[in-house]
């Protein structure tokens, strides 16, 4: 009998290495992957490892908006946000649960330190037997600036969607962004985890979706502020100067349809012919449409694209919820479907921080510079490691020429056209307003996007209002959105 | 026993042909292993309470001094009562059950509503070495159990089947394999596991010649005859009706694996493993196929990050990965985490807090146990004793592996005890047993053999054989 319980013995053997490979396997050579968070989320002991050091802190001018402070429950640091709801599109959240947010999200690696870059600083809290703290995030973030565009969304009630997002114009720094209704990230860090789960759920549940950061993760029509991409192209034509004669009257007979084009209200944009500036001026669907037709389709979508329409340039808060919207113009509409989108209808469709792009990008001579939040990221005794340098998006999208011409063209809106309501005392501010109809059941959205000083831009604003629960009547650009674009500019004009 | 180790050598002039090798009793040696094993069991204790309060448990002395006088105890019964048994078994169990105590506690400290204490586990053990100390003084040798082969039989399939009883067994977390008397439960299975090892053996010792000389070659491998196969397919139906009946696929591996296992050692055909490997496929096969419960953990095995039940497997993995090479230290991880961290999954605790080291060292103690068991049916004279030690020793070798390969993902899981370590009282008082049997069978198979008569020149004349 010995021969088989000898061969039993190698079996048992075999056995026995094969688990002792398999946990070696799994010890040793999963050990990274499956303790990695962005791989598995939902791995408990490091999302409690990750709370219970402290991380860095996110910096506007150097006042912290989201902070570790300690605790004193098991997981010794609890993250705080001074300003939550004001900065919750940007911060995002920290969350045990629920994964993280925003900057939290993008600049994981930097605030719990684990970056290669904060090697050496790891190095040294080791040797000096310290906790090893995160590096901290400073934001471009102009925080009067943000606080007028917060306070401004606020005024027109809670439950009101819209956004704002203001640039500044010569870096693409962004200044201000926020989004409405918002949320508090406190109440998703909080230690608390029944709590938690049930704010988190309430957010889910919510039919005005707070979690989403509406400057950059919806695309809506853009109505009459999409005029600005139809009068560049138009200008850089060269068939069309600012005191050109276009088409006015009060409706344009758009070709194969029985359908007219008609202006905002039925009004008439005064006379049969006016001037390019006028048009713009007033807003002049009429005369907006037949440019469009007559300049086309592919010229003004080739416009666009130079702004930044069809491509995703902002990267700063991809997080797993959250991702830039591609703004878009439609591929190939037909001669009224093209007069339609030459006045932001249609089928197009644009983020406020593209609408501001726009905006930026004819205040800069036409360079539309790249959008950025993360300014600068520094170890945790201070010193920065990293510092975003501003990079053109697109060199010329207009020609310099151009760009001053619509400049002109934009202070003529603010200054006597429908955008009176954004004037600044003393201060040269460019604008236009939109009003867009998306659908007739739907109440129009209000936009307004703006730049100051005219002749040497440091602030360009977009502001959205998608619906205030005002009369329908008394939903516009001038009225809703231009009064808090104004606030921001004279923020950043004023410190 | 009045003999001293020099006079015992002494006394035996020279070794027979029987046996080369004459075995000491190395029952020093025996000690020595077993102080450093309360090393491991009362270090890993104060370790736990210095990584979870900072300081040394308050009632260290008093569980101190309970183990020790367990495993003294356990020391002092081979000494009188199978003074030439293997040394090294006992100190391994002593380490592994001391280190399972510990991670008990350690787990009840994180989450003392949910989780047993270290000190039911204790009572547990205190029963397990009363029992062993039983088993070695009342079974002065293992061959009277071959007289009972087919009482055990009985009782074990009876004991089998008492968690379908109505009434009286109960259904726990998916498996019924529980028995519950007034406030005491247990599972029947536990004890079935060794009286069904003493039943095989016992049927096999007899029946092995006609297993194994009748049967036709196919490719090498001798096919045993269709008649033949009457035992191995009740087995193979009764491990079925485990399975089916119960849910527990543990158990019902484990009953077939033995019965195979020992059928190939009784008959040193391999032809029967090729049979039985093949109704063990067909049997696994089917179950996935039409038996919930299995189809269920087969696909956690597979995709446990994408099945809502693989959450204790992710978590056991997670908890692994967590302790890398060194562990987080006892104490210090957070074993509570993963469910069942105290019993089945008590192996990923080990890994999370004591490292792949840790863990390694667990697996290599397991292996060793089992080789001692193994070596012991080597040695071993009697084919009745070859069989039990054999069968007992792949008892411990396919638990652990089944267990801790299910753990770490290398088969799918199935709920079984980590022999010695896993909370659990009929799983330790049973194993406890099995280490007194199998001491018992190592004690008879070191023994020098025993002296010829005095005088007796002639091999060939009646040897007066001194049994004890």
């Amino acid at each position: 009998m010995n021969r088989p319980i000898r061969n039993l013995a190698i079996g048992c053997m075999v056995l026995f290495l094969a688990l002792l490979i398999n946990v070696t396997y799994l010890q040793y050579w999963q050990s990274d992957s499956l303790t990695s968070l962005s791989k598995h989320p939902d791995n408990r002991r490091v999302l409690d490892a990750a709370y219970s050091r402290p991380r860095g802190a996110i910096l506007v001018k150097g006042k912290e908006i989201a902070d570790s402070v300690k605790s004193k429950d098991d997981y010794k640091y609890q993250r705080v946000y001074p300003q939550g709801r004001q900065y919750a599109q940007i911060t995002g959240f920290f969350s045990r649960d629920w994964g993280l947010g925003g900057i939290e999200a993008t600049e994981n690696s930097i605030l719990s330190g684990d970056d290669s870059k904060l090697f050496v600083n790891r190095v040294v809290d080791l040797l000096g037997n310290q906790d090893p703290r995160g590096g901290s995030v400073s934001l471009t973030i102009d925080p009067k600036a943000q606080k007028a565009a917060y306070d401004g969304m606020k005024a027109l009630g809670p439950d009101v969607r819209g956004a704002v997002v203001a640039l500044e114009p010569s870096t693409g720094k962004v200044l201000a962004m926020t989004s409405s209704p918002t949320y508090d990230p406190n109440r998703l860090a909080s230690h608390d985890f029944v709590a938690v789960n049930q704010a988190h759920k309430d957010l889910l549940a919510n039919d005005l979706s707070p979690l989403n950061n509406r400057a950059i993760e919806e695309v809506l029509p853009p109505g009459s502020t999409f005029k600005l991409v139809t009068a560049a192209a138009a200008l850089e034509s060269g068939k069309y100067e600012p005191d050109t004669l276009v088409p006015g009257g009060s409706k344009l007979d758009l070709p194969q349809t029985s359908k007219d084009l008609i202006n905002e209200n039925g009004r008439s944009c005064g006379g049969d012919k006016i001037t390019f500036t006028r048009a713009l001026q007033v807003s002049c669907n009429v005369a907006f449409g037949s440019v469009g037709m007559d300049i086309g389709a592919d010229a003004i979508r080739a416009q666009a694209e130079k702004f930044g329409f069809g491509s995703r340039y902002f990267h700063d808060l991809d997080d797993s919820l959250t991702r830039q919207a591609l703004s878009r113009f439609p591929d190939n509409p037909d001669a009224p479907q093209t007069a339609l989108s030459a006045i932001g209808q249609f089928d197009v469709a644009a983020t406020p921080l593209q609408m501001a792009m726009i905006t930026a990008g004819i205040a800069n001579s036409g360079t539309v510079m790249q959008p950025y939040l993360v300014d600068e990221i520094r170890s945790n005794d201070l010193e920065v490691i990293g510092k975003t340098d501003p990079r053109p998006l697109t060199s010329n999208a207009v020609s310099a020429a151009t760009a001053r011409k619509l400049t002109d063209m934009m202070v003529a809106v603010v200054d006597s056209g429908t955008a009176t309501t954004a004037q600044i005392p003393g201060i040269k501010v460019a604008g236009k307003t939109g009003t867009a109809q998306s659908a007739p059941d739907r109440p129009p959205y209000a936009w307004f996007v703006s730049f100051a000083p005219a002749d040497n831009p440091t602030v360009a604003v977009a502001v959205l209002v998608q619906d205030a629960g005002v009369d329908r009547d008394a939903i516009s650009g001038s009225g809703l959105a231009a009064p808090i674009a104004k606030a921001v500019m004279e923020a950043v004009l004023n410190p | 026993m009045s003999a001293t180790r020099t006079s015992a050598r002494a006394g035996q002039p020279r070794p027979g042909p029987l046996m080369e090798f004459v075995h000491r009793r190395r029952r020093g040696a025996e000690l020595f292993l077993l102080v450093l094993s309360l090393f491991v069991g009362l270090g890993a204790y104060a370790a736990v309470g210095l990584g979870v309060d900072g300081e040394v448990p308050a009632d260290i002395m008093a569980y101190g001094t309970w183990l020790a006088v367990l495993v003294v105890a356990a020391h002092i019964t081979i000494r009188l009562r199978a003074a030439y048994a293997d040394p090294i078994i006992l100190p391994i169990v002593s380490a592994l059950n001391g280190l399972g105590l510990a991670m008990i506690y350690r787990i009840h400290l994180a989450d003392p509503d949910r989780t047993p204490t270290a000190r039911t586990q204790l009572v547990w053990m205190s029963l397990g070495v009363l029992l062993f100390v039983a088993v070695l003084v009342l079974l002065r040798d293992h061959r009277r159990l071959q007289a009972f082969t087919y009482t055990a039989g009985l009782t074990s399939i009876v004991l089998l089947l008492l968690p379908l009883v109505p009434g009286f067994g109960r259904e726990i977390h998916g498996a019924r394999i529980w028995v519950h008397l007034g406030s005491l439960s247990f599972q029947p299975g536990e004890i079935a596991k060794v009286l069904l090892v003493i039943a095989f053996a016992g049927y096999l010792v007899l029946h092995r010649d006609a297993l194994a000389l009748a049967g036709r070659r196919v490719l090498f491998v001798d096919l045993p005859r269709g008649r033949d196969l009457g035992p191995i397919l009740a087995m193979w139906l009764v491990s079925l009706a485990v399975l089916v009946f119960q849910n527990d696929l543990g158990s019902s591996l484990l009953f077939f694996g033995i019965f195979l296992v020992m059928l190939y050692a009784a008959t040193e055909r391999p032809g029967w493993l090729v049979v039985g490997g093949g109704m063990f496929l067909a049997g696994a096969y089917l179950s996935y196929l039409f038996v919930g419960h299995v189809t269920e953990r087969v696909d956690v095995w597979l995709h446990p990050f994408s099945e809502a039940k693989g959450y204790q497997v992710v978590q056991g993995m997670y908890g692994m990965a967590w302790g890398g090479l060194t562990g987080r230290g006892l104490g210090q991880g957070s074993p509570q985490l993963t469910p069942f961290g105290y019993s089945d999954f008590i192996a990923s605790s080990i890994g999370e807090e004591l490292g792949l080291t840790g863990l390694m060292a667990v697996v290599v103690l397991y292996g060793i146990l089992v080789e001692r068991g193994l070596r012991t049916s080597l040695i071993c004279r009697d084919n009745f004793g070859k069989l039990v030690a054999a069968g007992l020793a792949v008892v411990f070798a396919l638990q652990v592996f089944v267990v801790i390969g299910g753990v770490t993902k290398l088969i799918p899981l199935t709920g079984l005890t980590t022999p010695f370590l896993s909370y659990g009282g009929s799983s330790l008082v049973a194993n406890w047993a099995i280490v007194a049997l199998l001491l018992r069978i190592s004690d008879q198979a070191r023994r020098p053999p025993p002296e010829l008569s005095a005088g007796s020149e002639d091999m060939d004349a009646t040897q007066v054989v001194r049994l004890r």
